[in-house]
């Protein structure tokens, strides 16, 4: 769903994870101090204030928290009808994403989902999310 | 019921399709409240304003050509006017400033500047890890929880209509409204208006409009001396959540209660004890939010709270009574249009539209995606 031009920037704090996504890894930034999983990746835990963090694998699967089906995109970039969603990882923290290969009417609060990718122009790939039943 | 400070006047800008610049808008309404109050630009030694500029406050005072002791520019969306006269209050009560207007206002209809992704910046984390899944920045958060209240609680998209048709009815009420002659809409009608972002249709979604609006603030002993009753801040309270989607700490249950919660202690007042209630409606489901937050029904039971037209002008539960943002006026940021309708209606100035018993008020505003709330308790001085 992204604009297919469109790049998101890079920054300290999110380097290691964009470059994960070009073997298709999808991390979580975890707390050494407290133990703490969160997501977007950032100079401390927001839990505890430690600076003491590492990246680590995420399972890549997750539950659906909730979505909307969005109709009206905001550039004719985005094919509407596309569903977002807020999925919460097993790791615990919740992600904006988009759910494919589901019709939008199949969708629902709580359905069991797994990492997907969608490629980059530049090689590097964004995480969305399918239904895990279908396998 | 310990007052703060006073409001002394309040008016609102031309609104809809007007033609004008925002700061023709926000100029038009700071005269307009002080005539309300009885005071000059010359009086005004406070200003607070946000969102017009890079430097909001420091560009408003000189366009209307004051230099104030005292400003404010926080930017929290439609919750910003809330938390003006709160800090305006403490400001004139800590002996500051002695006048201060706060003023809103944009023209996002005539200059159809409204984008329906919000405005991303490239450096923000939502940049990144957001915008390229193509939400629409507010309105799909807002649907999201809308979508999240019906699995958890069973809250139909016939309900959140309800708050949509109670809107309309006050709108007709009401001169000034957009829709004051579109005639009454139906729970079918918003049912068969297009959806945007399911299961938000566009009737549950407010105005886009021009419109500006100012109120005038004082100390309570002013006040009294000037050509309105004043109206007295007597509480108040905030609570700042997240500002991406994914931080929200949980979709149902929104700041709205610990803001709620400090401004009615505050106020030594509890919700049940208020006449005038006027709630942010950037989207149908917020008000459904704003109900159980402040109190006014349990957790998950707004559906049910609001059907039969509870809301509306026949309704045993009456609440914004302008119309609110879904069918009176709605530029952007509503907040300082809370505080004028009930600065009205405290006053009984709000004709067609009053209600019977208007001596305490509560304005609640809520900004971004859930994410600022601050709620100002007035009562009749």
């Amino acid at each position: 769903m992204l604009e297919p031009d469109a790049l998101p920037e890079i920054n300290p704090d999110t380097k290691a994870w964009w470059e994960a996504t070009r073997q298709r890894h999808l991390l979580v930034q975890r707390c050494h101090t407290c133990g703490r999983c969160q997501h977007y990746p950032r100079y401390l835990c927001t839990r505890c204030g430690s600076t003491h963090l590492e990246f680590v694998p995420a399972s890549g699967h997750g539950r659906v928290y909730s979505f909307t089906v969005v109709h009206r995109p905001p550039s004719p970039a985005f094919k509407a009808p596309y569903i977002v969603a807020l999925v919460r990882l097993e790791e615990g923290p919740l992600l904006l994403t988009n759910i494919v290969d589901c019709p939008p009417g199949a969708v629902r609060c709580e359905m069991l989902v797994k990492v997907s990718w969608t490629k980059l122009a530049d090689g590097r790939h964004l995480p969305v999310f399918k239904p895990t039943v279908a396998d | 019921m310990k007052p703060i400070a006073a409001i002394a006047g309040v008016a609102e800008s031309d609104l809809g399709s007007t033609g004008k610049t925002t700061f023709q808008l926000h100029a038009q309404a700071i005269l307009g409240a002080l005539t309300d109050a009885g005071l000059e630009l010359s009086d005004v030694d406070g200003l607070a304003t946000t969102g017009v500029a890079r430097f909001p406050v420091t560009q408003m005072a000189e366009y209307v050509g004051i230099c104030p002791r005292w400003t404010d520019g926080t930017f929290a969306g439609g919750a910003s006017y809330e938390i003006f006269a709160a800090r305006a209050a403490r400001a004139i009560a800590a002996g500051l400033c002695d006048v201060v207007v706060v003023s809103s206002g944009s023209n996002q209809r005539s200059a159809r500047s409204r984008r329906l992704g919000g405005a991303v910046e490239p450096h923000m984390p939502d940049a990144q890890f957001e915008a390229p899944y193509g939400p629409l920045n507010p309105i799909s958060l807002y649907a999201m929880a809308a979508q999240r209240h019906m699995y958890e609680f069973g809250t139909t998209a016939e309900q959140l209509a309800e708050v949509a048709v109670a809107a309309r009815q006050w709108a007709l009420l009401n001169p000034k409204a957009f829709h004051h002659d579109s005639g009454p809409i139906s729970v079918d009608d918003v049912l068969a208006s297009s959806t945007v972002s399911s299961p938000l249709h566009v009737l549950d979604c407010c105005l886009v409009t021009d419109g500006g609006g100012a109120i005038v603030m004082t100390s309570l002993e002013r006040a009294a001396s000037l050509k309105k009753p004043p109206v007295a801040v007597v509480g108040h309270g905030e609570a700042t959540t997240n500002m991406g989607m994914a931080a929200i700490p949980d979709l149902t249950a929104t700041g709205a209660k610990e803001s709620s919660e400090r401004a009615f202690e505050m106020a030594g007042l509890k919700a049940a004890e208020i006449d005038v209630v006027q709630l942010y409606d950037s989207f149908t489901i917020t008000v459904l939010l704003t109900l159980e937050a402040l109190g006014y029904c349990g957790r998950g039971e707004s559906g049910q709270f609001v059907e039969g037209g509870r809301l509306g002008p026949s309704g045993d539960f009456p609440i914004n009574t302008s119309g609110g943002g879904l069918s009176y006026c709605q530029p952007g940021m509503f907040g300082i249009f809370l505080l004028i309708e009930a600065v009205r209606q405290l006053r009984g100035e709000a004709g067609a539209r009053q209600l019977p018993k208007h001596d305490t008020a509560v304005c609640h505003g809520t900004g971004g995606i859930l994410s600022t709330h601050a709620t100002v308790v007035l009562a009749r001085a």
